[in-house]
């Protein structure tokens, strides 16, 4: 078949979040790498079953504290002590006590901002093309599907034999993601034919 | 047996009416899917009537602008009135909503997923309502850029040694970490919602709000880290708000502000009005849109115990506010107080007493906790009871401070009346928008706490 060859990977659907689980871990003990499941919410365990790490987000967030304590704390004392000189009441120029509240709010803005975006930058969003969206049942995975996917780019992706492994650990309405245009292609070459 | 605990064998499961994940998804879809015409009646008119106060104060503030404070009950010595006790009112309110969000999140309270959505966005609705005050307040609103650390023409910059300038950077971080936090919670269903539509421009519109979300568990990953982190983050920043806004008071040595209860008597008390103003807007919601299975009478009964506390918690406030002006031997604390309880304002305080500390009383009686009438009307009578909280601190120590001859009553004019009842439109009119366009409850949340969505569910 001439599809199968130019499909960018495979999708199935399992039944529910403990077939999809199972699944996952039979899939990473296969030796793939390049595979992902589609939830409608977190399940829990998942992770574990792909062999998943743990996010490194939180680093990201620390250097976004670091750098909104330090920032607040050089604006304060820059603008108070060094560029802006008015005593009031009689206090220091720079007195670290009467800067603690708004350097608190200034690293927590810092590591609000660090958490949504590098959220957004680990999990490469916006990212509006994606080939799992060659597939219509994967509009789904929002609702009420649990679905398991594999990546052509995957060393251990062979068309038949993937498939073959997928309805063997449960998974149904097995589909090849197919772009568009090339789908189109291939209805034309087989009427050719 | 705490109802708290997400014991399902031997308390109510917290979704009823045997949901399954598809109609989780329809429920909640649906409402804001409707077509214009099929929108609720009780919809249009609230709206109308909501936008209408809105409007209203529009035109008061336009002519606050063109006329200067002076409009206001405004006098010497209450250089402080309705815009400061509306301030710290609206803040107070968007704290239960990241109490909700943030706080029970870190304690595993799987009961906050039917409520945290509305909750987070009352948040973000009070804030806007709350940082509109101070912003006309200062007089010259067009200058009030001033009071962030802007380079400027004048080469000056602001006083950071002012509590009034913490509460600056302290309101509008809040208000931009919980927009943050809404709308990252907000991911999912907004994936959930571009799925369902069917209009090729909504679908536009929802594909580029929803980020290009995919739920793969490869993003869930890293997605459920950020949202512990977020709350994390927002659990300290929620009391350091309030705590900030208490500095506005307690840092000045004006009789009856300078103390050093204030920030956790008015945390305890931004709870308490927060979780009264939820509980009278869910039951509105939870009517109108009849979600009696998501929001399940377990639900309310636990904001009702909520309320039983914070309210306690602020009434021992009261009272060791008085214990320590006593006990203190300051002449001028003592005659605050004493002034409070019984002077020309003695009114206002037991208002205050009555709605915060005996109201909430009621619900030790199960029947009166589990009861939908009562809750109502005690939710609300604790948000008058938590205005007059803020009206006693800020009005009776001015209007009566150290020299009787700069004594003086302070009567607010139609204009603080009005700018105040317009606040509750503009913030109905932002609500009841975001009821129409925006899922109320967290899709993707509700499904995480049903039986089915846990896998060793399936094992037997």
């Amino acid at each position: 078949m001439s599809s199968t060859n130019k499909a960018v990977g495979i999708l199935a659907e399992f039944e529910n979040p403990s077939e999809l689980l199972k699944a996952a871990a039979k899939i990473r003990d296969a030796g793939y790498k390049k595979f992902d499941c589609h939830t409608p919410f977190p399940v829990h365990g998942l992770d574990a079953a792909m062999g998943i790490k743990h996010s490194k987000l939180g680093w990201i967030v620390l250097c976004g504290g670091i750098t909104g304590f330090l920032v607040a704390i050089t604006m304060q004392w820059w603008m108070s002590a060094v560029d802006y000189r008015v005593v009031v009441s009689g206090k220091p120029l720079f007195s670290f006590q009467a800067f603690v509240p708004i350097t608190f709010e200034l690293t927590i803005l810092f590591s609000a901002f660090a958490t949504v975006f590098g959220m957004l930058a680990l999990n490469v969003l916006p990212q509006f093309h994606h080939p799992i969206f060659y597939s219509d049942s994967i509009a789904r995975a929002t609702d009420d599907a649990f679905f398991l996917s594999i990546s052509a780019g995957d060393p251990r992706f062979r068309a038949d034999e993937t498939r073959t492994l997928l309805e063997s650990i449960g998974g149904c309405n097995v589909e090849y993601l197919i772009p568009p245009a090339s789908a189109a292609d291939n209805e034309q070459e087989d009427q050719h034919s | 047996m705490s109802s708290t605990a997400d014991s399902t064998t031997v308390r109510p499961p917290l979704i009823s009416g045997n949901q399954t994940f598809s109609t989780i998804t329809q429920r909640i879809s649906e409402i804001v899917e409707i077509e214009v015409q099929k929108t609720p009646k009780a919809w249009f008119i609230a709206f109308g009537i909501s936008s209408s106060l809105a409007g209203g104060m529009g035109l008061m503030i336009a002519y606050l602008l063109w006329e200067g404070t002076g409009i206001w009950g405004l006098n010497q010595p209450a250089g402080w009135g309705w815009a400061i006790v509306n301030f710290v009112f609206w803040v107070g309110i968007g704290h239960a909503g990241t109490l909700i969000s943030a706080i029970l999140f870190l304690f595993r309270q799987k009961w906050r997923t039917s409520i945290n959505r509305f909750a987070e966005a009352m948040t973000i609705f009070a804030v806007i309502c709350a940082g509109m005050f101070p912003g006309i307040h200062v007089g010259r609103a067009w200058v009030a850029y001033w009071m962030f650390p802007l380079p400027n023409q004048m080469d000056i910059w602001p006083n950071f040694r002012s509590p009034l300038l913490w509460d600056v950077f302290a309101v509008s971080t809040y208000f931009t970490v919980s927009c943050l936090f809404w709308y990252v919670g907000l991911i999912p269903d907004l994936a959930t919602l571009r799925d369902r539509a069917k209009s090729g421009i909504r679908k536009v519109l929802l594909g580029i709000a929803a980020l290009g979300w995919r739920g793969s568990n490869r993003q869930w990953s890293n997605y459920e880290k950020a949202y512990l982190i977020l709350a994390g983050l927002a659990t300290p920043l929620v009391l350091s708000v309030h705590t900030v806004v208490s500095f506005d008071f307690a840092v000045g040595i004006v009789p009856g502000w300078h103390t050093t209860i204030f920030p956790p008597y008015f945390v305890a008390g931004a709870i308490f009005s927060g979780f009264a103003m939820v509980m009278t807007l869910a039951v509105i919601a939870r009517w109108i849109y009849k979600l009696e299975d998501f929001i399940t009478m377990r639900h309310l009964e636990n904001m009702n115990k909520i309320m039983l506390l914070t309210g306690m918690l602020v009434g021992y406030a009261y009272a060791c506010e008085f214990f320590i002006s006593w006990y203190g031997g300051n002449p001028y604390e003592q005659s605050i107080f004493i002034n409070r309880a019984t002077g020309p304002y003695a009114w206002a305080y037991w208002t205050m007493v009555s709605c915060n500390v005996l109201s909430p009383q009621i619900f030790w009686f199960k029947k009166c906790r589990t009861s939908i009438p009562v809750m109502f009307v005690v939710s609300i009578l604790i948000n008058i009871g938590m205005w007059f909280e803020r009206f006693v601190i800020t009005v009776t120590s001015l209007s009566q401070d150290y020299l009787p001859s700069s004594w003086g009553y302070y009567i607010p004019t139609v204009y603080d009346v009005g700018i105040f009842i317009g606040s509750f439109g503009l913030f109905l009119t932002l609500f009841l928008l975001f009821l129409r366009f925006l899922p109320m409850i967290a899709i993707a949340e509700v499904k995480g706490v049903i039986p089915e969505a846990d896998p060793h569910h399936y094992d037997h």
